[in-house]
């Protein structure tokens, strides 16, 4: 192997590789949630924004395919990290309590993560592989959150999304080496914030969708 | 007058390292509070002795907080309950009569039971031959301020020095990492000026090392840092973090 895959290749390599694509998806939800908010604003709105991230073309393909590969490689380090640390502790102890230093976020990391591949898939399949002759994306959000079940869904998704955000926002600076008692609570705070607005941002719009339309 | 309490123990038995093991209860009588854990524990082997049985084998030495051959996992946290102290510095003051208690032995993957409470940690040790010294001779003490050392890089250096090796950053960790001791003992060095020139062969040894022994992998949980009875912070993770990349993206080091 030579000196880049063998410095990706440790723990603290593929810590790295999900430190750095977790990042990106963080990048990816912000800008997601940033243009699905003129769903707030009302039809025109979402279509013209819809118009426009079409308009971009080639590029669009380019960050399709780039979410793609990060998201191969951000699943597939995940699970075989989640499989490492199950093992490293072959006889598990039959009374464990916290010292206070694991969180809902940091503790649920694999499964929240689990849930969120899961429900891309089916994401996708709602919104991304679907037949638009005859009809517009508006209307394929608009059915689809005429359903209380796909509104229910959508709601335990994004909470889902925001927990494993809460502690992957942190996690990932503390990963990247960075922490220092000046700016560590403020990062750390700033996953929390950033964890809300995503959870609160997304979620609210199956509701508001169906309550409005 | 002192006060004595009376607990139940619920203790691991295993008699040696093929042994499945399993818990065992025994009662611990008239306790003054004022006795370490160990101390219990030995108040309970004296009789344990006199009915003819096998005393509870666990690990100690120092008994003052300082070796790093205490602990054991005590109603699921490492050195017990307390923050900051190792098991032989945890006094009996901190429970209260007719408690029940359960003592575990650490649990890793890379940390063999090997009778009772009693666990080979020598995978630690095998982190430090990775790389965990310099490697000349420091010889006789030098004139002051020849080698410059910023006072807070002192500080700092004194702060990871501080790890003692008693393992309960694995212990605790839910993957069973090593991670805060590698990098108390990468970031030691480090900082130094003597460390300095093999820092990047050493980050690199050592987090190779820690991998092939079977630690797990860190996730950030921070458990490590709050049971460490030296305290140690996980700013040492973050650093031993930025040395191995160092190392891999930027240095001339060959694995
Ligand atoms: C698609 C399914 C997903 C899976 C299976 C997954 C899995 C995981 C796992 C297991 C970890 C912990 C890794 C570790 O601590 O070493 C993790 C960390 C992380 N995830 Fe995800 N995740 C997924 C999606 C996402 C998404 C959509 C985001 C974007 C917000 C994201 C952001 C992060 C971040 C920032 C980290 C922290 C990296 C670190 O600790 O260094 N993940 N993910
Ligand atoms: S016996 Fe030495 S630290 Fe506890």
């Amino acid at each position: 192997m030579n000196w880049f895959t063998d410095t990706l290749g440790t723990s603290i390599g593929k810590k790295l590789m999900m430190a750095l694509t977790g990042l990106a998806f963080c990048g990816f939800l912000a800008t997601h949630l940033a243009g699905n908010l003129t769903l707030y604003v009302g039809s025109e709105a979402f279509l013209s924004y819809a118009e426009h991230l079409h308009s971009l073309g080639p590029l669009i393909t380019l960050a399709e395919w780039s979410l793609l590969t990060l998201a191969i490689i951000h699943v597939a380090t995940g699970l075989t990290l989640f499989y490492q640390n199950w093992r490293s502790r072959p006889v598990r102890y039959s009374v464990k309590k916290t010292a206070g230093g694991r969180t809902i976020g940091s503790r649920t990391m694999p499964y929240t993560g689990i849930l969120l591949l899961l429900f891309i898939i089916l994401h996708l399949l709602n919104f991304h592989f679907v037949d638009k002759t005859g009809t517009n994306i508006w209307n394929i959000v608009t059915d689809t959150f005429n359903s209380g079940g796909y509104i229910f869904i959508y709601i335990i998704a994004m909470i889902v999304a925001a927990v494993h955000v809460s502690h992957g926002l942190w996690s990932a600076f503390q990963t990247l080496g960075v922490d220092h008692p000046k700016y560590t609570p403020f990062i750390r705070g700033l996953s929390i914030v950033f964890s809300v607005i995503i959870g609160i941002g997304f979620g609210f719009i199956p509701i508001f969708i169906s309550i409005s339309v | 007058m002192t006060k004595t309490i009376n607990l139940t123990l619920k203790v691991w038995r295993q008699k040696n390292a093929g042994d499945k093991g399993k818990f065992e209860t025994c009662q611990a009588r008239n306790i003054s509070t004022d006795m370490s854990f160990l101390e219990m524990l030995d108040v309970v082997n004296e009789g344990l002795t006199v009915d003819g049985k096998e005393p509870i084998a666990f690990d100690h030495d120092c008994r003052e907080g300082i070796c790093g051959m205490c602990g054991t996992v005590v109603n699921g946290r490492a050195h017990g309950p307390e923050k900051g102290t190792t098991l032989c510095q945890l006094h009996m003051r901190h429970f209260d009569d007719g408690d029940t208690i359960a003592i575990e032995p650490w649990r890793a993957r890379a940390f063999k039971v090997l009778k009772d409470l009693v666990v080979d940690r020598s995978a630690l040790d095998g982190i430090i031959q990775a790389g965990g010294y310099i490697s000349v001779n420091a010889g006789g003490a030098q004139d002051a301020n020849n080698l410059p050392v910023p006072q807070d890089k002192a500080d700092k250096a004194m702060d990871a020095a501080q790890c003692i090796g008693c393992g309960a950053c694995v212990a605790s960790c839910p993957n069973a990492s090593a991670m805060l001791f590698a990098g108390a003992k990468i970031s030691h060095l480090a900082l130094l000026p003597q460390g300095r020139p093999e820092a990047a062969k050493r980050a690199w040894a050592m987090v190779k090392a820690m991998d092939a022994l079977g630690f797990g992998n860190c996730t950030n949980e921070r458990e490590c840092e709050a049971e460490c009875p030296k305290e140690i912070s996980i700013v040492n993770i973050a650093r031993m973090n930025r040395e191995y990349y160092k190392a891999g993206f930027f240095s001339g080091e060959k694995n």
